[in-house]
């Protein structure tokens, strides 16, 4: 027997904001992302008769969101240009003490870190806004994305050395930007 | 197990998704080894920095509102189902007035039975069971004239079963009314004749003889009068004498 209707608004409403950010970052468009909320709402309620309850609503409402998303136009594109998943990289390797992200700390650039994030292709993106941002677990992320656990796991890795190699040129970038600066200074 | 191979699942470790046996022996290992602590708090500023730097943007309120108006539950009723509804209300209402109003004059009628039934077994009870004692009912009619405040007829009952005893004044509801008193065989039965006015009930005038409180009864409306005729005779006998003032009164 399937949830009653208004029970729907009691669930759904509290991840408006949530969502909305999600949309955001996916669709980088304020227009296409209320398009794609609203959206996601109402294909959510016309089938919420169909959700289980005790199952994961906001893993649901997520996934929702996602395949609207991969159906939208902007979606479309994003699928038809990049593969959805790319190729495994070797194991990852550690990383050095002078690393992108303790400058990163030292600045607190968040710009920087949002700019680096806003490039990163949409498959890297929405993973890691799922995991940091919603800090959703492994299985969660699974199920939003409709893929398995090991997937998760490689994919969010490649996506934190890709975020990580983005952001090195830009932080050097920035150190030696400081270091003229202090020199002309002195 | 040599550093490489903790640093490969440094970020693992950090969302917390390691089986319990292994997060336990890194949390060991971390402590220990100053390289995987540094590349642990590196990682977990760069999860903070994401974590802050991804909440970066919220919906309009406007949108909010538009969102929430388009899911929000709404009562819907269509002109049909309200028309059924206020119908339905219509009937209810009306049954239960109906059903207030039968169960007032059922609670009135049953209140009067009784008090005939207590003016009878009054009168008989009474040392003086009749005020005009004759079995003449040329005698008792007149006695009546100017305490009641209406002329009635009473039956010949010579060539019958029945013998007049005599007749005495009531009240009932503080009105005036005659009683009558004949004998049939051993039993004593009486007759009121009050105005139709005075009691308020809905007699039963379906069959001849009710039984009320273990007595038979007889009543019926006749020249804006109401009998009974109310005693512990059989009902033929009530009947029969019911017939006989009938008779006489048409």
């Amino acid at each position: 027997m399937g949830p009653q209707s208004d029970s729907f608004e009691a669930l759904a409403m509290p991840l408006f904001d949530q969502l909305y950010n999600f949309a955001h970052w996916l669709t980088r468009n304020r227009e296409e992302a209320e398009d794609l909320v609203q959206e996601t709402y109402t294909k959510a309620l016309k089938g919420f008769s169909s959700f289980q309850l005790g199952t994961n609503f906001r893993a649901w409402m997520y996934r929702i969101l996602r395949n609207t998303f991969l159906t939208s136009r902007t979606g479309l594109k994003v699928t038809m240009t990049v593969p959805l998943e790319p190729e495994e990289d070797g194991p990852e390797l550690a990383i050095e003490h002078d690393t992108p992200e303790t400058i990163l700390l030292e600045r607190s650039n968040r710009d920087l870190l949002q700019s680096a994030l806003d490039e990163l292709p949409v498959y890297f993106r929405e993973i890691l806004v799922l995991c940091e941002v919603e800090e959703m677990s492994y299985q969660e992320i699974a199920e939003t994305l409709s893929i398995p656990i090991g997937t998760v796991m490689s994919r969010l890795s490649r996506a934190r050395k890709t975020l990580r190699d983005r952001l090195q040129p830009q932080s050097q970038k920035g150190s030696a930007a400081i270091a003229k600066g202090t020199n002309r200074a002195l | 197990m040599p550093c490489e191979s903790w640093k490969t699942k440094l970020d693992t470790y950090l969302d917390g998704e390691l089986p319990s046996e292994e997060m336990r022996a890194f949390d060991i290992h971390v402590h220990s080894c100053s390289s995987c602590a540094a590349d642990a708090l590196a990682r977990v500023q760069m999860k903070r920095g994401i974590q802050a730097a991804g909440k970066r943007f919220a919906p309009t309120a406007e949108f909010r509102r538009r969102v929430q108006g388009t899911i929000a539950t709404k009562p819907h009723y269509s002109f049909r189902r309200m028309w059924v509804f206020a119908a339905a209300l219509s009937i209810l209402a009306v049954a239960s007035l109906l059903s207030i109003y039968l169960g007032v004059q059922r609670s009135r009628t049953e209140q009067a039975y009784s008090e005939i039934a207590d003016l009878h077994v009054a009168a008989l009870a009474s040392s003086s069971r009749v005020d005009v004692v004759s079995s003449d009912r040329h005698t008792v009619k007149p006695w009546f004239q100017g305490k009641i405040p209406f002329a009635f007829d009473l039956p010949e009952v010579q060539n019958s079963e029945f013998s007049l005893l005599g007749g005495r004044m009531t009240y009932f509801g503080q009105t005036p009314g005659a009683h009558l008193i004949y004998a049939v065989r051993k039993h004593e039965i009486s007759v009121f004749v009050f105005q139709e006015g005075v009691l308020r009930g809905r007699w039963d005038e379906s069959s001849a003889v009710t039984k009320e409180l273990s007595f038979n009864v007889a009543t019926w409306r006749q020249g804006g009068l109401r009998y009974f005729v109310i005693g512990d005779a059989g009902t033929a006998d009530i009947n029969n004498l019911a017939k006989l003032f009938k008779a006489t009164s048409s």
